[in-house]
């Protein structure tokens, strides 16, 4: 009875840890919503104005953003274990995927709308957000494929700055894009500005949500709803992948290529895959910030420095953690947008200081401390995997058996290998003698004298 | 016991006794190669099959025109002393060198410009002579990477979770954990692989190696670091691995006392040469391995010094 009743407990708490993080994550986000949308407008402003000054709902959909961008990393560098420092380059061509489908963006002869959301007689390409975030994943996808390759056989540092330099390749191709052989690819350095918003179809036309999401204070709103389905769908993909072929044939690659190779698994491609579900979602990410978030694309927007924080992301959250991740992104991208400096003025109307103008400018500097003392203090990041905490936290066995670790097992074998000592002298001295043309007992072996 | 084991119908001549160690060095004749010479088609007839491998880094030739076979359902060794190249070859079996000359043949097809992985699917498996697992999976997650070649789901069923990659996820666990059994290590299915012993690794090992389903195991110093009382267990194994499982087995071994109780034809290699193949009997007897193993000198020492212990023994 006792038993029972124990194993029921233990069986639903089971449950519990297994669904916690991802009901946790859409009550946040059901919550931000709601907060945002009734209950905020309806308090006095004392307060709502110090919510909305810490956590300005855009900033919100900044975060959502930027999860977008580190889960898709994620997959590269915490599950297959490949450092990847130049991921900007699928946000980028994610957000030009945009350009080229949601807006009018230079001289294009053609009007196209399908599914959009927009008025019919706008001139220019107009699809469907959800259509366009595909389209992107799958360029993206494509794109990743193409920079994987050649770098596949390259391992670790070598690997890290050729992708770099991909990264850096695809912003120059995007600043010279008004004149590739002639032709205007992209607009150049001003890019393509006003990029069609998303649109809230049957809950638009029901006039529950407004019909586009643009900039305003309740589009913003609805916004958070879209931005956290999408981290939704990352993070569902991310977890399900994980626990698949495919996903343990990432983990073993990162463990070890050489055995996992030799273990059946096809290096080439399970590489390429990884870099190809990375960039998809890095795709995505970049629709949504060209979409929802910048209403532009411009090559300026995506330089190293981007790449180099969602990396932050990945590292701080811990590293191969879904959830570790996307809390890490939640933090950098708050502290990177609005944090820093909201702290800077709750510091100076502690202190009289003036901060609130100059901390926000120091991002990479306070980034790059944060970063160090996690390093120091956390290295397994925020909410680490369960492997890495092992990694890090306790010797291997064998490890622990080397420095004389005295487990039951350990002392067991000892005494196995004490009390069999004549019987090991006997065989290394038979093996001796079987080479030295001898018989050894046990075999039988006629005894041959000759030499 | 190994005598009543033994299969000669599958290999050709034994060579002949070794009272002349240049014979033996010089030539390539029937002799030294032991495939083929009943008449059948090496390529046919073994489950892998080396046909006159040499391999050159640069100026250095560390395996010299080498042929070697695995008949179906055997258990064959190759020793020989330290830089003789065993694991050079061994690596060029499993497709982690590229033969310089020469061709590699599994169950009859031509393996030599195929791709490691592939090999490793068409039924060839290895474990390492140090221990390469996958250290922060667990066992059966280790097992199960192995089934990697034999699992059919794609991305997009993984993501949705077909009925069908529920399915085969549920058969791999199962097959993997049967296998932890097998090895004897069923109850560390959740254990991440470092955290196990030393033995227990080594038998994890094997159990991913077997998940390929492999035709041939190959198994690279498989005893090192197991106490004798588990290096006498594991002749057993390897024998119901032969038996039940229908492998054959290839191993490397150092251990003198294991590989001659063991294996039924034993190939000797030293500096990259083959000087000697043939049953256990013929190579405890041969001259040109005592001498490649103990010097030319320390064939007096050798009968000098252990005889007695063994005789003691």
């Amino acid at each position: 009875m006792a038993i029972t009743a124990a194993s029921g407990t233990s069986s639903s708490r089971a449950t519990f840890d297994r669904f916690k993080w991802p009901v946790g994550y859409v009550v946040v986000i059901l919550f931000l919503f709601f907060l945002y949308h009734s209950i905020l407008p309806s308090l006095v402003r004392s307060v709502s104005a110090p919510v909305i000054a810490w956590l300005p709902v855009a900033t919100i959909n900044e975060c959502l953003m930027w999860a977008i961008l580190a889960l898709g990393l994620n997959v590269v560098v915490g599950y297959a274990g490949l450092l990847d420092l130049g991921y900007v380059a699928y946000w980028a061509l994610g957000g030009y995927t945009a350009g080229w489908l949601m807006a009018f963006p230079f001289n294009w002869e053609w009007d196209f709308h399908l599914f959009s959301p927009v008025k019919v007689t706008l001139p220019g390409t107009h699809i469907n957000f959800w259509l366009v975030c595909i389209a992107a994943g799958v360029l993206c996808a494509l794109l990743g494929i193409i920079i994987g390759a050649p770098t596949l056989r390259l391992r670790g540092d070598y690997l890290a700055l050729v992708t770099l330099g991909f990264g850096e390749v695809i912003t120059q191709f995007f600043r010279n894009s008004n004149n590739i052989a002639g032709a205007n690819v992209a607009n150049g350095d001003p890019g393509i500005s006003s990029i069609d918003p998303a649109g809230t179809g049957p809950l638009g036309a029901a006039g529950i949500a407004p019909k586009l999401l643009t900039n305003s204070a309740v589009g913003n709103v609805w916004k958070i709803l879209v931005l956290g389905l999408l981290v939704g769908i990352c993070i569902f993909v991310s977890l399900r992948i994980r626990e698949g072929r495919l996903g343990r044939s990432w983990l073993a690659i990162r463990e070890d290529e050489l055995a996992a190779s030799m273990m059946g698994v096809p290096l080439v491609r399970t590489k390429l895959l990884a870099y190809a579900v990375g960039a998809f979602f890095g795709g995505i990410g970049g629709v949504a910030n060209a979409s929802l978030i910048t209403t532009a694309v411009s090559p300026s927007g995506f330089d190293f420095g981007k790449s180099v924080l969602v990396l932050l992301m990945v590292v701080l959250g811990g590293m191969g953690n879904v959830w570790g991740v996307t809390v890490g992104a939640f933090l950098l991208s708050w502290l990177n947008s609005n944090g820093l400096k909201q702290i800077g003025v709750q510091i100076d109307s502690w202190f009289g200081t003036d901060l609130q103008a100059t901390l926000p400018r120091y991002n990479y500097i306070i980034l790059g401390l944060l970063l160090v003392l996690m390093m120091l203090f956390r290295r397994e990041g925020l909410i680490p995997e369960s492997r890495t905490r092992a990694l890090l936290k306790t010797p291997s066995r064998t490890e622990a058996e080397s420095l004389g670790a005295e487990s039951l097992e350990a002392e067991a074998e000892t005494e196995a290998i004490e009390n069999a000592d004549p019987e090991e002298d006997a065989k290394i001295a038979a093996s001796a003698a079987a080479m030295a043309g001898s018989g050894a007992p046990g075999l039988d072996a006629p005894r041959r004298e000759e030499q | 016991m190994s005598e009543s084991l033994f299969d000669s119908t599958q290999l050709g001549s034994t060579p002949d006794s070794s009272d002349s160690p240049d014979a033996e060095r010089q030539g390539h004749g029937p002799g030294i190669h032991p495939v083929g010479a009943d008449g059948r088609d090496p390529v046919e007839a073994n489950v892998l099959y080396a046909d006159h491998i040499t391999i050159r880094f640069g100026g250095l030739v560390a395996v010299n025109d080498v042929s070697f076979a695995i008949p179906p359902k055997s258990v064959v060794s190759l020793i020989g002393p330290n830089g003789a190249g065993k694991t050079t070859f061994f690596n060029v079996l499993t497709g982690l060198y590229e033969a310089t000359e020469g061709a590699v043949y599994l169950d009859g097809k031509d393996v030599t410009a195929i791709k490691p992985h592939k090999r490793a699917a068409m039924g060839m498996a290895r474990t390492f002579q140090n221990i390469r697992l996958f250290g922060l999976m667990t066992a059966e997650e280790n097992v199960m990477v192995a089934m990697t070649p034999h699992l059919r789901a794609g991305v997009f069923s993984t993501i949705i979770r077909t009925p069908g990659q529920r399915r085969e996820e549920r058969q791999a666990r199962e097959t993997a954990r049967e296998l932890l059994e097998y090895v004897g290590i069923g109850k560390s299915e959740g254990e991440l692989a470092r955290s196990l012993s030393y033995g227990d690794q080594r038998r994890l090992e094997i159990a991913r190696a077997m998940a390929l389903r492999p035709k041939v195991l190959l198994l690279d110093e498989p005893t090192a670091g197991m106490n004798p009382q588990e290096s006498a267990n594991f002749n057993e194994f390897v024998y119901r691995v032969r038996d039940e499982r229908g492998m054959s087995v290839l191993l490397i071994e150092h251990d003198m006392s294991v590989i001659m109780k063991i294996s039924e034809r034993i190939t000797v290699l030293d500096r990259g040469t083959m000087i000697a193949e043939g049953t256990p009997d013929d190579i405890r007897n041969n001259q040109t391995v005592i001498e490649a193993y103990l010097g030319k000198t320390g064939t007096r020492e050798g009968k000098r010094n252990p005889p007695t212990n063994a005789g003691e023994a």
